[in-house]
């Protein structure tokens, strides 16, 4: 059945199944922790490990069955395209809070500092509840929301940060290119480099949280440049977390022997959800950190 | 087609893996593309039930002015719900489900690409339903802000407040990942020789709806996520105090909501592009006009979305771009409309069920997109705004279209999924006694929403009291008419007129897909080997 003439059916699993079960016991316990019942973290708790055991299973059996050779050219073709439209997925979500910084900026924030004939609908808000208030970027809103905060610089860790991603995304092709020409070592070493560049922008970031929260009064409630800035780096970081387990991932496959130059697509996802979280950053450190 | 095989010729081990498994588990992690499209088709049937009963409530409270049957908050989660479960639970599944059953069919292809995901998908519709139903039982009740969610609105719903939020995310991810599953199939697996421009338009359709899915259901759930956080964790995304705004969550939402309305109406299409050469006897009039119509709707569906807020307070310039862009819809929509009408045209027509129903759709959803072009010029809508000439104008739009389509498409293939034959007569019974009472239902409407009468109201002045009534009766009668459908379908499995079906079940259908070369019903695993000849009939 794995000809490339017949077409291939994997097997019947009950991964997915178990996989969605626990997820919905995870979001169900955190809607409980949200509304302050007791039994939520628990319940989050549980289903949380239920659903990672069951991804991994699932995963194990997917990467048991590529080595296997199960998996013919055109199932590779299904799975990237599945990869890259689901990374077009993840794009689309990036750009709702990109899409939310960029309305505020130029759009209901001058409004809420604008008065006079020409200014736009929020000129009654203004107006009527705020007139004193002056546009400016950042600002905590009219009402000071959050309290007195500093906002936070493009350079010192977040220029490093950059540094430091765009230097994993080297690392990344290095081994892809160690990969194709079947030089295990340095398939390993650009792996390994990758991983520990990844985390080690997540450890800079969590400095810079502190910062924020200790020393400059940024928090995510301070008004709606500490939600943009907390909602977009946050989610980026959350997606280096993963994409560096996933590396991680690939590399602990690479150790075992799996992957050859024409059959290695667990390779090449992990490495374009990676190239993904880099260009999100850029994103991030232009329109966010630097302008 | 000769060439279309039904006998499974796996040469090795692998055989006894894939046939169906035994009893209940058949069902749950099946990886099977059609047993998977019968659960969509089934929950989908289910739910529509759930929200019409729903609706039902809503009809009864408003038969008479004054408060007789529920509590106003409860009417407003009535609303609210009855949305949620249409959209998410009934008529997007449903099309997910035929998607399923027909894409491989049509292709040729054995399965959908990814067949694990494909069980996922379904599971985690399941999941997030039983998530956003639960909230029914819940302190403070359902949410009640209308299915829009609109801060600040929205901020005072109870307990289930992280309940259907997170109900979203699940509907989001089980329909990236059925859209993923869609598109990898059609441009993965299909059969040498069916080129994108001899593809089936239900497959076209599907594929351009499955890239509209993966564009918005993310913002969707990027707009919720921002009100869990406003909620709970002290953003300020919709907050003008804290320098955000509500109106940015209209604009969020609404430039997902716009494409979603054309995520079920763009499959509708399909459907209909199918039936009506079959009954016909014609070719589809303007093929590939009607694939480039469907790709300009869906273009167009993502510059549109401020006309849905109008009256929300917009600089003039905005409300005279989104008017004009707004406009341009009906120019592909129309080529559509022409085309159905066009291949009718000296057609040697039959009327059974499926095209009795497509009909309808072709006439009653013109009146809808008719309204809808009404209130794209931004001035009068200041008067339609939030009353029930918009609630007449998109029930028209998803009753007699989408839902026509959906009844049209079950009557069309349950002979080829089942190998029986329907009742015919109690068919157009329920065709006709839908297609009266959809009218007498929703008709009135739109003189009440000219009138003034506004939306998501559970009392209303007396003056509007007459065609509320009717709307009711019509209501009514539209409701118990859908149970002759679960009748037929229930009938029709087990063995329905007793005839046997051929395997093009309807006069020359073989021309025009090559399902219908397939055996009634077909076998589990579609094409087991790539078919070789492919219909050529779409070309021209």
């Amino acid at each position: 059945m794995s000809t490339n003439t017949a077409y291939y059916i994997p097997h019947k699993a009950v991964w997915p199944v178990l996989a969605t079960a626990g997820l919905m016991l995870t979001l169900a316990g955190f809607a409980n922790y949200l509304n302050g019942s007791s039994i939520g973290p628990g319940m989050m708790a549980t289903g949380f490990v239920v659903f990672i055991a069951m991804l991994g299973a699932w995963f194990a059996l997917q990467a048991s069955e590529s080595e296997a050779g199960m998996y013919n050219h055109s199932v590779g073709i299904s799975y990237r395209m599945g990869m890259m439209w689901f990374i077009f997925s993840e794009v689309m979500f990036f750009a709702v809070f990109f899409g939310a910084l960029w309305y505020t900026r130029n759009i209901s924030v001058p409004w809420l500092g604008e008065s006079g004939f020409l200014s736009g609908p929020g000129r009654s808000t203004h107006d009527v509840l705020w007139p004193a208030y002056q546009a400016v970027w950042p600002t905590n809103g009219p009402a000071n929301v959050g309290g007195h905060f500093e906002p936070m610089g493009a350079f010192g860790l977040p220029f490093l940060n950059t540094l430091l991603l765009l230097s994993s995304g080297v690392t990344c092709t290095w081994a892809h290119h160690g990969l194709l020409a079947k030089k295990r070592d340095q398939l390993m070493k650009g792996l390994l480099a990758t991983v520990a560049l990844g985390f080690l922008f997540v450890a800079c970031q969590a400095i810079e949280y502190h910062e924020a929260y200790t020393e400059m009064g940024l928090t995510l409630g301070s008004g709606v440049y500490g939600s943009t800035f907390f909602m977009l780096t946050g989610f980026h970081g959350l997606h280096v977390c993963i994409g560096a387990i996933i590396l991680s991932v690939v590399l602990f496959r690479s150790w075992r022997g799996h992957f050859t130059p024409e059959n290695h697509f667990a390779f090449e996802a992990a490495a374009w959800y990676w190239h993904f979280v880099d260009v999100v950053w850029l994103g991030l450190f232009i329109f966010v950190y630097l302008l | 087609m000769s060439a279309v095989v039904a006998e499974h010729d796996h040469h090795d081990h692998e055989h006894e893996h894939h046939g169906p498994e035994k009893g209940i588990l058949r069902w749950i992690i099946t990886t099977n593309h059609k047993d998977i499209g019968t659960l969509y088709l089934l929950f989908a049937l289910v739910m529509f039930f759930v929200g019409g009963t729903m609706a039902l409530v809503i009809r009864a409270e408003l038969f008479e002015p004054g408060l007789q049957f529920v509590d106003p908050n409860f009417f407003n989660s009535m609303t609210t719900m009855h949305a949620l479960v249409m959209v998410f639970g009934a008529v997007m599944p449903a099309f997910v489900g035929l998607a399923n059953w027909q894409i491989p069919m049509m292709i040729g292809a054995p399965d959908m690409a990814l067949p694990r995901m494909n069980n996922m998908s379904f599971w985690m519709l399941v999941a997030g339903v039983l998530l956003i139903a639960s909230t029914l039982f819940m302190e403070g009740g359902a949410p009640a802000a209308g299915w829009t969610f609109y801060p600040p609105l929205v901020m005072q719903t109870g307990k289930a407040f992280p309940f259907a939020i997170f109900a979203v995310h699940l509907l989001g991810v089980s329909s990236i990942m059925g859209a993923i599953n869609i598109i990898a199939t059609i441009f993965n697996m299909r059969a040498p020789g069916m080129t994108l421009m001899k593809m089936p338009l239900f497959v076209w359709t599907w594929l351009i709806t499955a890239f509209l899915l993966i564009a918005i259901m993310p913002v969707f759930a990027g707009a919720v996520t921002m009100l869990l956080t406003d909620r709970f964790f002290n953003t300020s995304f919709f907050n003008a105090a804290g320098g955000g705004d509500p109106v940015l969550y209209q604009h969020i939402f609404w430039f997902f909501g716009h494409p979603e309305v054309y995520v079920m109406i763009l499959p509708t299409f399909g459907v209909a592009s199918t039936i009506i050469p079959v009954f016909a006897r014609k070719p589809l009039f303007g093929y590939s006009s009607m694939v480039y119509a469907t790709a300009a709707i869906a273009f167009l569906s993502f510059i549109v979305w401020a006309h849905h807020m109008y009256s929300v307070g917009l600089p003039i310039a905005g409300e005279l771009y989104f008017m004009y862009a707004t406009m341009l819809i009906a120019i592909p929509t129309g080529v559509k409309v022409f085309n159905w009408t066009a291949t009718m045209w000296k057609g040697s027509m039959t009327f059974e069920t499926p095209m009795l129903f497509s009909i309808a759709f072709v006439v009653l959803f013109t009146m809808g997109g008719f309204t809808g072009l009404m209130m794209s010029v931004a001035p009068v809508d200041f008067q339609y705004h939030d009353t029930y000439f918009i609630v007449a104008h998109f029930h028209y739009t998803l009753v007699p279209a989408s839902i026509f389509i959906l009844m049209a498409a079950g009557y069309f293939w349950l002979p080829k999924w089942t190998g029986h034959m329907y009742n015919e007569r109690i068919g157009k019974l329920h065709f006709w006694l839908s297609v009266v009472s959809v009218n007498i239902l929703f008709f009135p409407q739109h003189f009440l929403g000219l009138a003034g009468m506004p939306r998501r109201i559970p009392d209303y002045a007396v003056q509007f009291a007459d065609w509320n009534m009717v709307s009711s009766i019509g209501a009514f009668m539209y409701g118990f008419s859908q149970l002759l459908f679960v009748y037929i379908v229930i009938d029709t499995i087990k063995g329905g007129t007793g005839e046997k079906v051929t395997d093009e079940v309807w006069e020359d259908a073989s021309k025009h897909g090559l399902e219908w070369t397939l055996p009634s019903p077909p076998p589990y695993h579609t094409f087991t080997t790539p078919p070789e000849i492919i219909p050529t009939e779409h070309v021209g």
